[in-house]
């Protein structure tokens, strides 16, 4: 396998995961393109580990899953603090950092 | 062996927080029974414990006991002094049990887990359970009712699992751990009652204060690992024993390690938590200041003696770091206790001028009479706040002026084991304080070279005469004179405690009266001076120390200065007293004119003899403590403006405005169009940034 | 011989994966409907996973399964819910600003792509990847042990710090 097709696969990912980041208009969505961005990165970090034969990859891959779950769960916790207090998690809505 | 197997204390007792905080609610007594058997059982270990070490330390002698050995001194015509340093020399080194087990390992070092015990760690082995679980059965009345109760006993457990971890750590890293768990618990158990802002207040000032100490504590423990290349309490103390460590580096380690003893032993400059510390119940209070937290600084001067004695040359007759610290906090700390009216903040102030005595006692090398003093303050202290937490039981109230006098009628036990404490305290012999303060002050005394340390046995023995007044003012103004406030009150009299709190009372006072006796200076060998002769380490990580002698004339001096105090504050306060009950009696016959002059009276006699006296030192040192850094910070501000002064006037008006104000007019330009980029949405301020990220990204590729 | 058909099977299911995984993306960020955006999201996962045991990383490959879908989808369902998002066809999940994104995601694709075939054009990855889950965890438990630990106390915090976020007052 050439080691290019997973590495594209994952800019591809990134891409896409960016493209949501900026353009969805819903909170959990936003959050849910932040996964797409951090598979990206998991996916370069393993196809690295195998190209150069360590676990080493393996094992920070893992960090960021575990990382992943700790952000989400604070994610979340943040856009429902957020819909309770706004009801509403629209985020062309929240502008308090107009200048 | 027994010794192997002490880590089952902290262990039963981190069980038992786990399981008061898990199924607590649901037992009958609401947890409070787990907690005390556990801490029971830690207890009966403690005992078996020391057992096993005195065996092992009179097995060390080879056989010989110490009494043949006497003899064959006698033999040799030598005189009782010289056979009792003979034997002194004679006592070999008794290595501590260690039990070690690797508990991870991480980049080539190895870090484990285990205990350390010697002599040291089994007195305050003792010290810890038996004052534990006699807070753990008072407080089954104290806090009775209290809607936290399950809570507040899971962090006894805690608390006493933590400071049971830290004196048998065997390495830095337990050590600091452990600290660190001490200090969590007393920030929970001083805010128990959180609901009030100044509890919380309070926890929160203790937890930041030691804070501070704790820097300390990191960096120098730090300086010792990368110094002997270990954790090992034990290598750290022979290298630097051995000269295997450099001097300086030494030196740097005990300053720092000296600043975390100032915060939790309640040392000046960092004391000020301590006081504070009273807003939480005062069984808690009397486990931190008598056998936990506030020893905690003690101990690790104790337990790391080989660096501070090497580091701040102790031995030679230095004038030193802890010794001056420990004697400005002796003198600070009586002198604040002259002007509280709350009972515990006596107390607590009286704490800080004691832990003061033990910071100068290791400062002059006098490492037996600190731990000495240590262990008797110990049981006295505590007999004293749990006796003032009895008071404050009955009236529901600390303060002495408005709601206490003349308890001793309504509540004989409390007084009587209250004033057995004080007399222990003060150091009237034959009680407790007497032998280990009057070891200090021989300490002072006899180290050194050319008696340098004679100052802090002068400063000793003012402390004493302090301590000695401001004991009888607190005892008077409990115990003595016409009830006031809550404790005359006509519907609630004033009573006597039940047996769960009187009972650990007894208890301690019967300690304060014996435990003195630990250590007498006197009496066939095999006799005297036992607690020397069991605690202080032997060995090659522990420094070689001066030995001292008991001093009749120090002995007879100290004794004189506290009985001096006992009096003038008799003469002051009890008869002051007795006028002003007349006074009072009369006013409730005589009417209300009468009442204020008698009052009017009273108020001069205070402003005017009080202020003239004990005014001054009191004032001063609370004025120390209150403004010195202010000054401080005062002096710095004054500084800098003057500086600041010559700068505007001269550099930023002239040259640097003009260059200002130019590219603020170029800035507000760009800002105009700068800011309709400002649209407050996150997600174009994203876009901005991955744009930008890429452009420059794109540069880096495209180009390079 | 059985090696070429290894290597062919390898790339036929490379080719597949990468299928669900891109449309599965697209879906992701393009669909109009919250919870298609999350089973979409489910496919998307899955076939990363999927591409990691293909790696030969069949540890990590699982844990993405398992943690991924199995937690991290539930979680957002769950958001979903309690946002009371529109669920079902809402036209405007996405902004009017949806060209500001395209500006910006399709030179990053670009540049990464320009990057990744510049520096590793004909890199090949062996046919034999296969790393055990004994290794994993041998690397894991002995040279990461403290990051591990770490990591754990960051869990706690973000466990902590979502309940004190998320908590009713």
């Amino acid at each position: 396998m050439l080691l290019n097709e997973f590495l594209l696969l994952g800019a591809a990912l990134f891409a896409i995961g960016v493209y949501g980041v900026l353009v969805r208009r819903n909170g959990v969505m936003v959050l849910m393109s932040i996964e797409l961005i951090l598979n990206a990165v998991n996916i370069n970090l393993i196809a690295f580990g195998a190209l150069h034969h360590t676990v080493v990859g393996q094992v920070f891959a893992l960090f960021v899953i575990t990382i992943a779950a700790a952000e989400v769960g604070v994610g979340l916790a943040i856009v429902l603090m957020l819909y309770r207090n706004r009801s509403s998690i629209d985020l062309d809505q929240i502008d308090a950092m107009r200048g | 062996m027994i010794l192997h197997w002490v880590w089952l204390m902290p262990a039963i007792m981190a069980t038992s927080f786990v399981v008061i905080l898990l199924l607590g609610k649901r037992m009958p007594k609401k947890g409070a029974e787990v907690g005390i058997a556990a801490v029971g059982l830690c207890f009966v270990i403690a005992l078996l414990s020391a057992g096993s070490w005195i065996t092992r330390v009179n097995d060390a002698s080879g056989g010989h006991t110490v009494k043949e050995q006497v003899a064959t001194a006698e033999e040799h015509g030598a005189s009782e002094e010289a056979a009792a340093a003979e034997v002194e020399e004679a006592h070999p080194p008794v290595q501590p049990v260690v039990t070690e087990r690797n508990w991870f390992e991480s980049g080539g070092v190895k870090f484990t887990i285990g205990t350390l015990v010697d002599g040291l760690s089994v007195m305050m082995f003792i010290v810890v359970t038996i004052i534990s679980l006699l807070v753990h059965i008072y407080s089954t009345d104290y806090v009775r009712g209290d809607r936290r109760y399950t809570h507040y006993f899971a962090f006894l457990s805690l608390f006493t699992a933590s400071m049971l971890m830290l004196v048998m750590s065997l390495n830095t890293v337990q050590f600091i751990t452990s600290w660190e768990l001490v200090g969590l618990c007393s920030f929970v158990l001083i805010g128990h009652w959180f609901e009030e802002k100044p509890n919380s207040d309070a926890a929160l000032k203790a937890f930041i204060m030691n804070r501070v100490g704790d820097v300390g504590l990191l960096v120098g423990m730090i300086t010792l690992f990368w110094a002997a290349d270990s954790f090992d309490i034990l290598k750290i103390n022979t290298l630097a024993n051995s000269g295997g460590i450099d001097h300086l580096v030494l030196l740097v380690a005990a300053c720092c390690l000296t600043a975390a003893v100032m915060s939790k032993s309640g040392q000046f400059v960092l004391h000020t938590w301590l006081p504070d510390a009273m807003a939480g119940p005062t069984p808690v209070s009397a486990l931190i200041h008598a056998a936990t937290m506030v020893v905690a600084g003690i101990f690790m001067v104790a337990r790391l003696y080989s660096v501070f004695f090497h580091g701040l040359s102790i031995g030679s007759g230095n004038t030193n770091l802890l010794a001056v610290i420990g004697g400005v906090t002796v003198i600070g700390g009586a002198g604040l206790a002259f002007v509280q009216n709350d009972i515990k903040k006596v107390l607590a102030y009286s704490t800080v001028s004691q832990l003061g005595y033990m910071v100068m006692a290791l400062g002059v090398g006098a490492w037996t009479a600190a731990l000495f003093h240590l262990f008797t303050h110990a049981f006295f202290k505590a007999g004293l706040f749990l006796g003032s937490g009895s008071v404050a039981h009955s009236v529901h109230s600390f303060d002495m002026k408005e709601d206490m006098g003349g308890l001793k009628r309504f509540m004989p036990k409390t007084f009587w084991t209250f004033a057995i404490c004080t007399v222990a305290l003060i150091g009237i012999p034959p009680l407790a304080g007497f032998w280990s303060k009057d070891e200090i002050l021989a300490g002072g005394h006899e180290l050194g070279v050319h008696n340098v340390y004679e100052t802090f046995m002068i400063v000793g023995i003012i402390g004493a005469l302090m301590t000695a007044a401001y004991m009888t003012r607190c005892v008077y103004l409990t115990f003595f004179g016409e009830p006031r406030g809550a404790a005359a009150d006509p519907h609630h009299h004033p009573h006597e405690s039940g047996p769960l709190i009187v009972v650990p009372l007894y208890i301690l006072a019967g300690l304060a009266i014996v435990t003195g006796l630990a250590n007498f200076p006197w009496g066939p060998d095999g006799i005297n001076l036992r607690f020397e002769y069991f605690v202080q380490p032997v060995g090659d990580y522990f420094p070689t120390l001066g030995v001292i002698t008991f001093n009749p004339y120090v002995a007879v001096f100290s004794t004189l200065a506290g009985a001096t105090g006992i009096l003038l504050a008799y003469l002051y306060w009890f008869r002051g007293a007795f006028h002003g009950a007349t006074s009072r009696n009369k006013a409730a016959r005589a009417g209300y004119t009468v009442l204020l002059n008698k009052y009017y009276f009273d108020h001069l006699y205070t402003d005017i003899i009080v202020g003239d006296i004990k005014g001054p030192i009191a004032r001063a040192s609370y004025w120390f403590n209150q403004n010195v850094i202010d000054a401080v910070v005062n002096g710095v501000g004054v500084g800098s403006r003057e500086a600041a002064n010559f700068l505007y006037g001269t550099v930023d008006q002239g040259i640097v405005d003009g260059a200002v104000n130019g590219s603020g007019f170029g800035a507000e330009g760009t800002g105009q169009l700068l800011r309709r980029l400002q649209s407050g949405k996150v997600q174009q301020y994203g876009a901005l940034l991955f744009g930008g990220a890429v452009i420059l990204a794109g540069i880096l590729v495209f180009t390079l | 011989m059985i090696l070429g058909a290894t290597m062919v099977a390898q790339h036929i299911t490379f080719g597949i994966i990468a299928a669900i995984v891109i449309v599965g993306a697209l879906r992701v960020v393009t669909t109009n409907n919250v919870v298609h955006a999350a089973l979409w999201l489910v496919a998307v996962l899955s076939g990363v996973g999927g591409s990691f045991i293909l790696l030969g990383a069949e540890f990590v490959g699982v844990t993405q399964i398992l943690i991924y879908v199995g937690a991290i989808v539930v979680l957002f369902l769950f958001g979903i819910m309690l946002t009371r998002a529109p669920i079902g066809r809402e036209v405007n999940l996405t902004g009017s600003s949806w060209p500001m994104g395209l500006v910006v995601a399709i030179p990053i694709a670009g540049v990464l792509a320009y990057t990744l075939i510049d520096a590793f054009g004909t890199d090949h990855i062996g046919n034999d990847t296969r790393q055990l889950t004994a290794q994993v965890s041998d690397t894991l438990f002995q040279n990461y042990l403290i990051p591990f630990e770490v990591v754990s106390v960051l869990l706690l915090a973000a466990l902590i710090g979502a309940i004190v976020l998320a908590r009713k007052e």
